[in-house]
């Protein structure tokens, strides 16, 4: 028991609905420290609605999350963040009149990057083109350089993952990088996703690309209608019949 | 036999081309050439109350200066963070009423009453905002253009500050030179502080606010506090116009908070260009002594008013300093096609 690891953050009975449609009914899960758990489920499971709801961006009706031992139910967005706990969005959100580079400078001026900064705080722009460069930017005179608005959507996830670094994360709740990416993009992003995990940083992943997933997931947890369905190691899962039910249709045998 | 055709080309200047936003200047040509615009806009403001031809177009000029900060007021929170202020009118009535009943009451001076009346005025004009700073685009716009009105509304109910009569007189400055001068060296600070701000790194942080303020709550950023930063800059320079007016038309009254404090900067900035700050000072320079020129025409001058900004906004909605600075930055030739 002593030896057993406890769970980074801790998601325990939420429940959330819009209007007359609940999202999330009474939903628990763990994320243990340093895992990299998937999160799948078909179109309009709730996906989306948990990672919203444990990163403060939307409030759950009832039900509770514990980051370690702090609760960060009643928490607005930026304190969650500020604890590491950061997420990036399924839609992409780059700041268009912005450089590449300089909109890392967002995160990078916010309190918590500050206290990591120390003594390279001065130089934020050195740091932003490293951050760059470490989620897979070209090192030019170029790249770095452009307007977001000017990125292809390869770029701007990870953009988006490069934010979520730049202040230092404990956790990364992924929502969807790999959507919309062509096969090469996605090839690499799986490396970066493995030296995530290699830094020591816990991932929640939620994905629709399975396979990709399943080569980096550790566990994966099903949900459908809000409901946790299954959960368990990827091919344990896979192997259940009402997750092959909900998820991959009935017409598909394996 | 075929008919030669000519195209006109347009390329950018080597150094726009180069060096866009990054500014890597290498000659002194270079440097003179991107100081050029700037040291001009110093000089014309500098040189222009020496210029005119009576005391009355000074005042003229002073009141323009006036119109000035409160677009650039406008501007920088608009274009810059996102926040669509219209409460030009509001910032004006505190700061002014403020250092005028400092000085009327008190018997203060000038020198004292302008800095309290900005500072004092910020703060009030803050405060009264925070709770609508929530609020997005026109929601926020809304409700800041209802402040002036309900502020008119209590000064007549209390029968505060004298009421409609206002508070005269309230002591000038020692003369005409002292107060355009001041206006305009305000308005000249405003500018280029504005704009070496924007280019910091807080400046970046408002522009992503304005941009996307979910990606800036995603990065730890505390976007109201961040929101409190810029409307409390923004309304330095607002409350320092209300304040200024206030000694420089040596009276304090509710004409203060007339709705053309708030409508006149807007107009200036799409005319003058949004988000480049300079511009819309310039289109306050522009627009104010226009609509003084035509007072002549009486009610007219509006129509003409008013016909100068649909033209604008239908046909130059970059405005002039945005269409200005592209020119400036590419040469055109002919080439065969």
């Amino acid at each position: 028991m002593g030896e057993e690891k406890r769970p980074l953050i801790s998601v325990r009975n939420i429940r959330k609905s819009f209007g007359g449609i609940i999202a999330v009914n009474d939903l628990s899960l763990d994320l243990m420290e340093g895992e990299v758990l998937g999160l799948i489920g078909p179109n309009g499971a709730g996906k989306t609605t948990i990672v919203n709801t444990i990163t403060g961006f939307t409030k759950p009706e009832a039900g509770e999350i514990f980051f370690r031992e702090k609760k960060l139910t009643k928490l607005p967005p930026y304190k969650i963040a500020e604890l590491g706990v950061t997420r990036t969005f399924q839609i992409v959100r780059p700041y268009p009149s912005l450089q590449a580079y300089k909109s890392l400078i967002v995160p990078l001026w916010s309190p918590r990057a500050r206290r990591f900064a120390g003594s390279r705080g001065g130089d934020r722009d050195a740091v932003a083109i490293d951050l760059l460069e470490e989620v897979g930017f070209e090192r030019d005179a170029y790249v770095p350089y452009k307007l977001a608005s000017a990125l292809p959507l390869g770029y701007l996830k990870r953009l988006e993952l490069a934010r979520c670094l730049a202040l230092r994360p404990e956790v990364i709740i992924c929502d969807e990088v790999f959507s919309g990416l062509s096969m090469s993009e996605i090839a690499s992003m799986v490396p970066l996703v493995e030296r995530l995990r290699m830094k020591g940083v816990t991932l929640l992943m939620i994905e629709h690309r399975l396979r990709e997933l399943f080569s980096v997931a550790d566990r994966v947890v099903v949900i459908d209608f809000g409901v946790k369905i299954a959960e368990g190691e990827p091919e344990q899962v896979m192997q259940d019949e009402t997750v092959r039910r909900a998820y991959l249709g009935e017409e598909l045998e394996l | 036999m075929v008919e030669e055709h000519k195209r006109k080309e347009r390329l950018d200047r080597g150094i726009k081309a180069r060096t866009d936003r990054l500014y890597a200047v290498t000659s002194w040509r270079e440097i003179g050439y991107l100081l050029a615009p700037r040291a001009g806009l110093v000089l014309v403001l500098l040189v222009a109350p020496l210029v005119v031809p009576s005391l009355y177009w000074q005042r003229v000029l002073g009141l323009a200066a006036v119109y000035a900060l409160l677009a650039i007021s406008f501007d920088f929170l608009a274009e810059r963070v996102g926040l669509v202020c219209i409460g030009g009118a509001f910032m004006i009535g505190v700061g002014g009423y403020i250092s005028g009943s400092l000085n009327f009451y008190f018997g203060m001076p000038a020198a004292l009453t302008i800095p309290l009346g900005t500072i004092g005025g910020a703060v009030i004009c803050t405060l009264l905002w925070l709770p609508c700073l929530p609020l997005r685009g026109i929601y926020f716009a809304v409700v800041t253009f209802m402040f002036p009105f309900f502020a008119t509304s209590i000064i007549l109910a209390g029968g505060l500050f004298r009421g409609t009569e206002g508070l005269s007189p309230v002591s000038g400055f020692p003369n005409i030179w002292v107060g355009v001068y001041l206006i305009l060296a305000f308005v000249l600070i405003a500018i280029f502080a504005l704009r070496r701000l924007c280019g910091e790194d807080i400046g970046l942080v408002f522009a992503g606010i304005k941009d996307n303020d979910q990606a800036v709550l995603a990065s730890a950023v505390n976007i109201t506090r961040v929101k409190v930063y810029a409307l409390f800059i923004s309304t330095v320079i607002g409350c320092f116009a209300g304040a200024f007016v206030s000694h420089f038309s040596g009276f304090v009254g509710l004409s203060l908070f007339a709705v053309d404090f708030t409508i006149m900067p807007i107009a200036a900035t799409i005319m003058g260009g949004p988000g480049t700050l300079a511009g819309p000072a310039l289109g306050a320079f522009i627009l104010a002594p226009l609509s003084e020129a035509l007072r002549g025409f009486g009610q007219l001058r509006v129509v003409l008013y008013c016909f100068v900004l649909v033209a604008f906004i239908l046909f130059k909605p970059e405005g002039l300093l945005n269409w200005a600075s592209r020119k400036y930055h590419q040469f055109e030739h002919w080439v065969k096609v």
